[in-house]
Formats: C-alpha cells, sequence, structure tokens
C-alpha cells in the first residue's frame, strides 16, 4: 500500500459516501446499545427503504458520541446546498418509534428543535459547553466512522501516518517526533512515551514486542472501551508506528474479556488491515512487518500493571514481579518490550501527521494533548469527555458536566480509581495535569472522573476502594494481600460505628506500612482513596469514631437503608459504642 | 558469564561499610559475604527469588522507593541502609500483618523452637500484634503417607512451590485463587495423599519456613528441618552444566 | 500415573472438545496458551470442571497446579456451572455512588444467595461485575444478556421474576 494508494481509497470512499444527501449516524457503542441502539439502526434502516430514500439517506452505525446518560443518540447531517458545512442536528433517548419522525424531518430540512421536539422527538444541541469546550483528538472520529469499515477510517485520513513514517522517516525520526511532541502515559503516571520508546529501540537487533494494554480494570473508566469500540484501526496504526520505531515485528493486544464490542471490532480491524497489506508481512513494500494478536484478560485488576500483564499473556497467574528490570529491557518472554495503553497509542498518528508542533500547542507545559475521562456519578451529564489538559475540575465538572443535579451539594470528585484520591471543593479551581493533580495527593489516572454529593460518605468511599483493592490484590506479597484485608477491617468498623479514634490512628500507621512496601503499584497506591479522605475529610471520620454518627447518613448499621438507619436511631441509642475496641 | 566478558567489580557501602561486589550479585548476597544480616523469608539460596515477604526492604540513596534487597543489583558508589528506625518499624509491622493472618500458635506448632517466622519475630523485636488476628477457619491435609499439610500455619512465601519446581521438576505445588484467599495446593488442589505427580521428595518440607508442612507422626517442637540438600543439589547441577 | 504420548485424548465424543484442542492447536500447543484455551473451555461448556482441567494441562503440557492456580486466579472463570439464569450487578464506582449496593442487598434477600452464588434449584446466578463500562446508566445491571440502566431494587426483582418464569 503507497501513500497514492490510499488517497485513492479515501478518495472513492468520501466520493460514495457524498452521494447521499443526509448521513444518519446512529451510536453503537456500549452505552447506547444496552439503551437498544441497535434497534433504532434496524428501525432507521427499514424506515429509509419503505419511504424510497435509499439513494439519499445512508444510515451507518458509529461509535460513542460522548453524552452516554442521554442515550441512545442519534446525529442527522445534512449536506447544506452550495455551501461546504454541513447542518448537524442531535437526537438524544431515541427509540425505534422514533424512527419514522426523523426520517420525516430530512425531507424538511429546516425544521427547528421546537418543530421537532412537538413532534416527540428529543432534540439535542450540539452548540452547549458539553460538546463546545472539549477537544478532540483520541476521540475525533468516535461518532463519526463506522467502526467496522477500514475505509472509513481511511477516508478520515486514516494510516497516512503509518504509511509516512515507514516510507519517509526513520524509526529516529519518529521517536523525535513522539518525544517533542510531549506526550506522556496515558495509562495513569505518566511515563515520557517517546523516552520509553528510546529506550524499546536502543536494546538492539533481536525480537522485540509491542504490547497494548486495553486492561481497562479501575471501576467506572470506560475511555479505553469507547476508543477500542469506536475507532479499532486508530489503535493498530499507533502499535504499528510504535513497532516501527522501536523495531519489534509483533504486537498483543491485552484486552478484557468483558468487553465483547471491542473485541469483536478489534478482530475485524486487524482482518481488514491485514487484508490491505496495512499489517502483515512487508508493509507498503518495505522490510517492516508487524502483526497484532489479541489476548483476552480474564477479570483481575492487577493485569494492568504490566509485569503482572506480561505473566498473563505468558499464561501464567498475573501476578507482578520486582522491577527494575523493566519490560522495555526484559518482558515478555525476556524479550524488550514496548507496553503502552489504548489511549497513548491512539495519539501516535495524529502526531506523527500533524507534527510534534501542533500537539505540543495543547495543554500545559509539562502536560500536553488531551485526556479522555469517564465523567460519571452525581453529575448532570455523564458520559465520555475529551479536553485540553489544564482545564480547571471546575470547567468539567460544571460547565461540561453541567454540575450536580437535583439541587444537591457538591462534596467531592474522585479521578485516578482504586489508585487516586478524593478532591474535596476548596481544589475543583486545580488544573487537570500529571503534576497538579499529584500535588493535591489525587492521580490523574487513566481518566475515571466520579462526582459525588452530600449524599456520599467518603469513609463509605474510602471503603469501598479498600474492599476493591482487597479482593484485586494477587496475593504474593504480605503488605498488600494482609494489609488491605487489615485495611478494609478497620473501615469496616468505622462505618460501623464501632471504632475509636486509636483505630484512625492505626489505620494512618497501615497506610504508611502498605504504600512504602508493597511489591507493585497496586498495593503501593491502594491506600491513596484512604489518605486523601483523611486528609480532606477528617471531620468525617472524626464524627464515625465520637459517636455523632454518619454525617452523610449512609453509615451506620452497615446497610444504608433509610429503614435500617431510623431502625439504628430508634431502637438502641447506645448501640453505636457497645462494640469494645480490642487493642 | 562466557570468558570473554570479565565480570566486572563494583564497590559500595552497606550501612556504611564499604564492601567490594561483583555486578551479577544482589545486595543481599553482598551483604551475606559481609556478614551483614537482612532479614528474609521466601529467599533461599539456591531457589529462585521472589521479592515476596518485603523483608529485605532496604533504603538506597537517591532512590525514593524501598528496594528488596534480594533482587537488587548492585552498582557502582551504591548506598545502602539496612538498618533504620524507619525499616525496622515496617519490617515489624509486616510480621504482624503475618502473625495476624491465619492461625500461628508456637506453642503447640510442630516446628516450635525450629521456626524460620518465629526465630525472625525474635530477632525483630516483634513483641505484640497491633492488628485485629483474623483467625481464618483453614483445613489440615494429613491424606499423604509421610507428610502433612497445614494452612493454619502457611505464609505464602512460596519456597514449596519453588522448591517442587526448579530442583525436583514436579511442579505439585501451586498457589490458588488470590488475595488472602490465596493457598498452596496440589495438583488440582486435592487432597495431598491422592496427587499423581508428587514423587514423595519431601523437599518442600524441608524448606518450609514454618510448620506449614511437616513429617508426620513429629510432635510439638519436634519438626526440625534439613536444608543441606539444597546447595549441595545446586552445585552439582551447576557443575554439570 | 498416565503417560502422555502424541496427541492426548480427547476426554469424549462431545464435538465441543475439537473446539478447544483446535484453540491449543493454534497456539502450537505451547504452555503460554492456557488462558486463552481456558477461555474456549468456558465458552464452549460455561464453566471449567475437572475432566477438562486435565485435558488442557495435558494437551498444553502444564503442571496440573499450574492449571488450577490460574483458573482460580482470573475471576472471569468459573468452576460450578452457572444458573438458567444469571443476574449480573455492576458494582463499579459509579453504580456503587448511585445505589448498586440496594439492589444487591435486595437480590439476596429475596433469593437467600450472596453474589457468585447459585439458588439451590439452578435458576437464578448472581454475579457482580467490577464494571459494565455502562456508567452514564448507574446503577447498571445484566439480566440474562439485557442491560437495565437507571433500575431501582423493586424494578430488578420484577424483571428477574420476568426472566425465571416468563
Amino acid at each position: 500500500m503507497t501513500i497514492e494508494e490510499l488517497r485513492k481509497i479515501a478518495e472513492t470512499e468520501r466520493a460514495a459516501q457524498k452521494k447521499f444527501q443526509h448521513h444518519v449516524c446512529v451510536c453503537i457503542a456500549a452505552g447506547c446499545l444496552s439503551g437498544g441502539a441497535e434497534h433504532v439502526r434496524d428501525a432507521l434502516n427499514k424506515e429509509v427503504a419503505e419511504s424510497g430514500m435509499r439513494n439519499e439517506v445512508l444510515v451507518k452505525g458509529v461509535g460513542c458520541m460522548g453524552l452516554c446518560s442521554a442515550g441512545p443518540l442519534v446525529t442527522v447531517e445534512t449536506a447544506v446546498e452550495t455551501a461546504v458545512n454541513t447542518d448537524v442536528q442531535m437526537f438524544a433517548s431515541v427509540t425505534p418509534e422514533d424512527a419514522p419522525e426523523i426520517i420525516r424531518s430530512l425531507d424538511t430540512g429546516g425544521a427547528t428543535g421546537g418543530d421537532l421536539a412537538a413532534a416527540g422527538l428529543h432534540p439535542c444541541p450540539t452548540n452547549v459547553p458539553f460538546f463546545e469546550r472539549q477537544k478532540k483528538i483520541v476521540l475525533e472520529n468516535s461518532g463519526k466512522i463506522d467502526p467496522e469499515r477500514i475505509e472509513d477510517y481511511i477516508a478520515h485520513d486514516g494510516y497516512v501516518a503509518l504509511v509516512t513514517a515507514i516510507t519517509e522517516m526513520t524509526p529516529l525520526e519518529v521517536i523525535d517526533r513522539v518525544k517533542s511532541s510531549g506526550l506522556r502515559g496515558r495509562g495513569g503516571a505518566g511515563y515520557p512515551t517517546g523516552l520509553k520508546w528510546s529506550t524499546v529501540a536502543k536494546t538492539g537487533e533481536q525480537q522485540k514486542y509491542v504490547i497494548c494494554n486495553a486492561d481497562e480494570g479501575d471501576p467506572g473508566a470506560f475511555m479505553d472501551r469507547a476508543v477500542l469500540e469506536s475507532d479499532p484501526h486508530r489503535v493498530l496504526e499507533g502499535m504499528a508506528i510504535a513497532a516501527y520505531a522501536v523495531g519489534a515485528q509483533q504486537g498483543f493486544i491485552y484486552v478484557r474479556a468483558e468487553y465483547p464490542l471491542a473485541v469483536k471490532h478489534l478482530k475485524t480491524a486487524i482482518k481488514q488491515a491485514e487484508r490491505m497489506g496495512l499489517l502483515g508481512n512487508s508493509i507498503s513494500g518495505t522490510r517492516f512487518s508487524f502483526h497484532i494478536d489479541i489476548r483476552l484478560g480474564a477479570g483481575a485488576f492487577v493485569c494492568g500493571e504490566e509485569t503482572a500483564l506480561i505473566a498473563s499473556i505468558e499464561g501464567k497467574r498475573g501476578t507482578p514481579r520486582p522491577r527494575p528490570p523493566f519490560p522495555a529491557e526484559s518482558g515478555l518472554w525476556e524479550c524488550p518490550t514496548l507496553i503502552n495503553n489504548v489511549e497513548t497509542f491512539a495519539n501516535v498518528a495524529p502526531i506523527v501527521r500533524h507534527g510534534a508542533e501542533w500537539f505540543a500547542r495543547i495543554g500545559t507545559e509539562k502536560s500536553k494533548g488531551t485526556k479522555v475521562f469517564a465523567l460519571a456519578g452525581r453529575v448532570q451529564n455523564t458520559g465520555l469527555i475529551e479536553v485540553p489538559m489544564g482545564i480547571t475540575l471546575r470547567e468539567i465538572i460544571y460547565d461540561i458536566g453541567g454540575g450536580v443535579p437535583d439541587g444537591k451539594q457538591y462534596k467531592a470528585v474522585q479521578t485516578g480509581g482504586p489508585s487516586g484520591g478524593c478532591i474535596p471543593a476548596e481544589h475543583l479551581d486545580s488544573p487537570v495535569d500529571y503534576e497538579s493533580l499529584a500535588r493535591i495527593g489525587s492521580i490523574m489516572g487513566s481518566g475515571g472522573m466520579i462526582v459525588m454529593d452530600e449524599t456520599s460518605c467518603m469513609v463509605d468511599v474510602a471503603k469501598y476502594f479498600m474492599e476493591f483493592c482487597m479482593s484485586e490484590s494477587c496475593g504474593k506479597c504480605i503488605p498488600c494481600r494482609a494489609g488491605t484485608q487489615q485495611l478494609h477491617g478497620i473501615l469496616e468498623k468505622i462505618t460501623a460505628g464501632e471504632a475509636t479514634p486509636a483505630d484512625v490512628a492505626l489505620l494512618e500507621e497501615l497506610c504508611e506500612l502498605v504504600r512504602h512496601t508493597s511489591l507493585c503499584g497496586l498495593g503501593q497506591s491502594a491506600p491513596n482513596p484512604v489518605v486523601t479522605t483523611l486528609k480532606y475529610f477528617r471531620e468525617e471520620y472524626d464524627a464515625h469514631v465520637t459517636g455523632d454518627g454518619c454525617p452523610a447518613g449512609t453509615c451506620g448499621c452497615g446497610a444504608g437503608t433509610r429503614a435500617c438507619r431510623a431502625e439504628t436511631r430508634l431502637g438502641a441509642p447506645g448501640s453505636q459504642t457497645s462494640g469494645e475496641v480490642t487493642l | 558469564m562466557s570468558a570473554h566478558s570479565p565480570i566486572r567489580v563494583k564497590t559500595l557501602t552497606i550501612d556504611g561499610r564499604e564492601c567490594g561486589a561483583r555486578e551479577d550479585q544482589t545486595i543481599l548476597e553482598v551483604a551475606r559475604e559481609n556478614n551483614i544480616f537482612i532479614p528474609t523469608l521466601c529467599n533461599l539460596p539456591g531457589l529462585s527469588n521472589a521479592g515476596a515477604c518485603r523483608l529485605c526492604i532496604v533504603e538506597v540513596k537517591g532512590v525514593n522507593k524501598l528496594l528488596p534487597a534480594c533482587v537488587t543489583h548492585v552498582s557502582e558508589g551504591m548506598e545502602v541502609t539496612v538498618n533504620s528506625e524507619r525499616l525496622a518499624k515496617f519490617r515489624r509491622g509486616i510480621l504482624e500483618l503475618v502473625f495476624a493472618e491465619r492461625n500461628h500458635v508456637c506453642s503447640v506448632c510442630v516446628t516450635n523452637g525450629h521456626c524460620d517466622l518465629q526465630s525472625m519475630a525474635l530477632t525483630l523485636g516483634m513483641t505484640h500484634v497491633h492488628f485485629p488476628y483474623r483467625y481464618p477457619r483453614l483445613p489440615v491435609d494429613a491424606s499423604h503417607e509421610r507428610f502433612v499439610v497445614d494452612h493454619n500455619r502457611c505464609i505464602l512465601c512460596s519456597r514449596c512451590v519453588r522448591v517442587c519446581d526448579e530442583i525436583e521438576g514436579a511442579h505439585t505445588w501451586d498457589i490458588m485463587s488470590r488475595g488472602v484467599e490465596c493457598r498452596v495446593i496440589t495438583d488440582l488442589a486435592q487432597p495431598w495423599g491422592q496427587s499423581e505427580s508428587c514423587t514423595g521428595c519431601g523437599k518442600c518440607v524441608q524448606v518450609c519456613p514454618t510448620g506449614a508442612l511437616s513429617e508426620k507422626g513429629k510432635s510439638v517442637a519436634e519438626m526440625s528441618k534439613r536444608r543441606q540438600f539444597l546447595p549441595y543439589l545446586t552445585l552439582m547441577r551447576e557443575g554439570r552444566r | 500415573m498416565q503417560t502422555y504420548v502424541g496427541a492426548p485424548q480427547l476426554p469424549s465424543d462431545d464435538k465441543r472438545w475439537k473446539i478447544v484442542e483446535a484453540t491449543a492447536r493454534r497456539h502450537g500447543r505451547e504452555p503460554h496458551a492456557l488462558i486463552e484455551t481456558l477461555h474456549t473451555v468456558q465458552e464452549c461448556f460455561g464453566y471449567l470442571d475437572e475432566n477438562a482441567l486435565r485435558f488442557v494441562a495435558s494437551v498444553l503440557r502444564v503442571p496440573l497446579s499450574r492449571v488450577y492456580g490460574a483458573a482460580t486466579f482470573y475471576h472471569f472463570f468459573t468452576l460450578k456451572p452457572k444458573g438458567r439464569h444469571a443476574c449480573v450487578v455492576c458494582t463499579g464506582t459509579a453504580c456503587y455512588i448511585k445505589g448498586a449496593p440496594l439492589l444487591l442487598k435486595a437480590i439476596e434477600q429475596r433469593y437467600s444467595i450472596k453474589p457468585g452464588e447459585t439458588t439451590p434449584d439452578g435458576e437464578l446466578s448472581l454475579l457482580t461485575a467490577r464494571c459494565l463500562g455502562s456508567c452514564g446508566l448507574a446503577p447498571a445491571a445484566v439480566m440474562d444478556s439485557a442491560v437495565l440502566g437507571k433500575i431501582a431494587p423493586q424494578d430488578i426483582l420484577a424483571r428477574i421474576e420476568r426472566g425465571i418464569h416468563p
């Protein structure tokens, strides 16, 4: 495949799509799919066929459009005569029964929002902050292209970067471009991507591997899933460019078995790319060959840790081993191995295509580019967003997210999942970048962002994450295995109203121990949710241990139901102090 | 190492003492050569390293994380601290976690007086346990004709797994499940006596640091372990290579 | 102990064993194919029984204890048959904040089963998922293959009843 051939495919595809005056895109990514998006697409197809508009209307299934809470989403794009720009209308909460109305609205052309609403539809304005405050690089094709057709990806400049890189650039030039773009690992730790690549490249001529970490395990995070479901070729292209840069011939994508749609789209994409000669032997007639295989994860959070992930690909229990040696020197089958996560690879093609300077202009001094977040919890607009680094938490939660619903009071936002922390209102104006988030005790993490309001008890939240770490601990090292169990036990005692201030002191001491002595990142960061809630919401801990009860009203008897709480209050006033502490 | 690449020598300090070392040595090996004590439980010379017990953590100047001495290789000018208030506290904390995790009752144990865990607690000055004991209900498997496995006394150091795999070559032992649910198993977690792969060599029993694996018929404090075969076997195998 | 020479015997005439064998063969019958092969077994049979574990061990030349160790390490694998119907409650952070514990409690009380268990009549298995990735629909659950978003405890019980007794 040469660059000319690639351009020709793109032109043919664009011309074929242009023949249709209306493009009706239905989001069929996981969020909308669970709301019945497939039936919506079928209904739209049927309606188009029945109204004899087959030559004017193109109905296509596309990836995630972002506003998952309003799904299933449908956009209607109509090419305005004599003009280059198009008119886009988005519909929310679409049901199969809405199909006739949507197709009918195409004829009328200039239907206003009011007309559409009157017809029983839910028009969703796209000129609102939720969409306008975002900056899309990773998600630029998401919600626009058909993830199961490579031609559609190519029509959106797909694979140009790969073919350019291998035919016109040396591996060193590719690495330099990634280096000077300032791209850092999007899996959470933020290690400079270019530096990682050059370490692997320097290991000399031998068998090397490129691994894409798609074992997205943070509860409340679905960024990688959306990218894989919506734009799988972008990840393959990024991996292939990386393989060329570091000198690898074989790649693996380690993806959760719990993401069947992502796996399906990846399998299709690999086949298509192989058929077009964009993966496989002698890509673009060069000496560069690269194959990608999929390996399914099997439900172990610790496999997001790179040495555990490697053990898992080798068919073993996913237990981590001490580093060094780092995988860049000795990884899969003891060969040099490059591991990046999905979002990191998804940034590569645009950087190669548009140049390092373009990318470096976005973001802050030390954190370049954008970050995808899964915004969820007690916030008006939940879904998938991509924002430039440096945006403040307040802008994300209030402008994009639309604030806390039901007139409730904001309490905290949790970033970084079980390895991250809870950020209180006083730090809402903190910019979102690696350093700033670390300074306030949390981490960037892979991109989960959960908003909590006054109804959430922060001790209970800490307990939730500790329960997670405890059951996800691999059990290899003592501090993580036994320490998380003890930490969870103390938190349970506190939420049950049976603890004393001495327990809180023990909790703090144990956090130190587990953080400093655990073998891998899971154990080392497991205390974070406790440490940050202790730092910012200490009064809630105090209230639990001094007999004042749970300020949020969620704890008390461990059940959290209103009736149960009432019982505790009415039944036994002294019950909160009945469990004596034995030290 | 082949004759063509001579092994370089590195100098480092451990607790202020100057030590010379081959570049392929770990901090733990160098410390032992120089009679500097670093506590370990999962390490056993002759077996691969797991880096799992975390007792051998040391401070290295310029590195902000604590490093396990058993797997950390030496480097030129390295300044290692083995004994500090902070490390002593962490090590005691780790031991306390082990004691609270299962049911370690020395006075009724077959290895009382010969137990690595017990002597480690004495050496590190672990006088009491801060954490609540978990008292899990764990089985004792006496189905093997000569040996017994008591999960109440297992610390999951994986020495048995490694010796069976690396020295005996049977890989009868492994670890099942994860986190606090972990347990050592033979074959498909069936009774040891029914294991098809076990050769009955007893190496696992001898390397076990506690009374988790013991010989049948031994009473309290009667089970001492004989490990002289391990350096011997390792040496003989190196000679054959 | 049985010695294996050449290709191991399939445990029975069941055609599904051939699919399992094909996965192993595709990976060169190498030990590293363990997890991929266990995935295929679970896909074909719904769970991993002793027969299957022994077969996988022999076909990939992996020690029995290593097979068992891996099968029990990964929570996606199950060693017991599931019930005829399965209800998966998402316990991701967003769902937790929005009331997933109440869903679990309701189901646990009505059917007297805990997550990971199956009712004695084999009708219903209650499972939890770390995150379904449908955080926009929190709290979410999956009854058989239908995703239920923003669901209340009463509604999920009704939905389960309809699933079991259509």
